[in-house]
């Protein structure tokens, strides 16, 4: 859901860009104060393996694709504020290098794709594991939930990009693209509790690298 | 010697990045709806290009072109994720 250039307008660019670069700002800040040798690799290996995984798009229903989006496991490996950097940076290269996504609506994807899915993501995991009292399956449940609103709320929050830039009505934008957004969200869900189980069962040490 | 774990999970990323002329070529979620309601039309292209729709320039082969720039591309943001961590780390270390 890379927004080009031509969908938004003007101050809705401006007003994305400001709230994108303040958070960039907060996670900085936040990711400098706490993190440690572990975290370093794991960054790495998070951003490059999401650029990856987002170029692999699977058909969903009618003629559309989705893709991974992977703020869902980048907030649950490694926080919040550190998901927003590498969430961020994954965007600014696709923007920059590979004109996925328009140079002035980079403000409007980073706001979707690295704030809004991250946090929607971040505490609805959060909320869930802890109900489940941190258990193995509360993770994973919570994993999966939370990927699925993720890219649900990244949509919705592109569908309002649109709306207020009076690209395309509300009653349109909201129901088009919530609606192949549950879709694709059942595909987020599957690769982000596929990969944790993965981590869980080689590695359970990589789960606690969290930076909050 | 087993291999460091995040060699592994590179390892993984750049498999990805090999396999991705399988990737579905129909429109993605946003660039349907775009279709389906007419306004597909209003997208701007970029001023500039360096490999646009991930394609590395001068490749005559697609598949080929495509799997160098996705390698590249998870190269350059393996880096960019190692390099950023080890900068904040070592001002907190500071």
């Amino acid at each position: 859901m890379h927004l080009p250039d031509g969908f938004i307008s003007v101050p809705v660019a401006a007003t994305t860009g400001v709230i994108a670069v303040t958070a960039i700002a907060v996670a900085v800040r936040v990711t400098n104060k706490k993190i440690g040798e572990k975290q370093v690799p794991m960054m790495g290996v998070l951003a490059a393996f999401i650029f990856a995984a987002q170029m692999l798009n699977f058909p969903v229903a009618g003629g559309t694709s989705g893709h991974f989006v992977g703020a869902a496991l980048a907030a649950i490996l490694l926080g919040p504020w550190t998901a927003v950097l590498i969430m961020s940076s994954v965007l600014v290269v696709q923007c920059v290098i590979f004109q996925d996504g328009g140079l002035l609506a980079l403000g409007a994807n980073i706001t979707n794709m690295a704030i809004v899915s991250v946090f929607i993501s971040y505490y609805i995991y959060k909320g869930i594991y802890l109900m489940f009292g941190k258990s193995r399956t509360g993770l994973l449940a919570g994993a999966g939930i939370g990927a699925w609103f993720s890219v649900v709320f990244a949509a919705l929050a592109c569908a309002f990009e649109l709306v207020i830039s009076g690209t395309s009505p509300w009653e349109i934008a909201i129901p088009a693209m919530g609606g192949i957004h549950m879709i694709i969200g059942v595909g987020e869900a599957l690769i982000t509790v596929a990969v944790l189980s993965l981590v869980m069962a080689t590695r359970s040490d990589l789960l606690k690298l969290q930076v909050t | 010697m087993k291999a460091k774990w995040w060699i592994i999970g590179l390892a993984v990323a750049l498999l990805l990045a090999i396999i991705s002329p399988i990737a579905s070529s129909f429109p993605d979620g946003l660039e349907k709806v775009a279709q389906d309601h007419e306004f597909a039309e209003k997208a701007g292209t970029s001023p500039f290009s360096v490999m646009s729709n991930y394609i590395f320039p001068g490749i005559e082969n697609e598949a080929l072109a495509t799997v160098l720039a996705g390698v590249l591309g998870t190269i350059i943001l393996f880096s960019l994720g190692f390099g950023i961590a080890s900068i904040l780390k070592s001002k907190n270390e500071a």
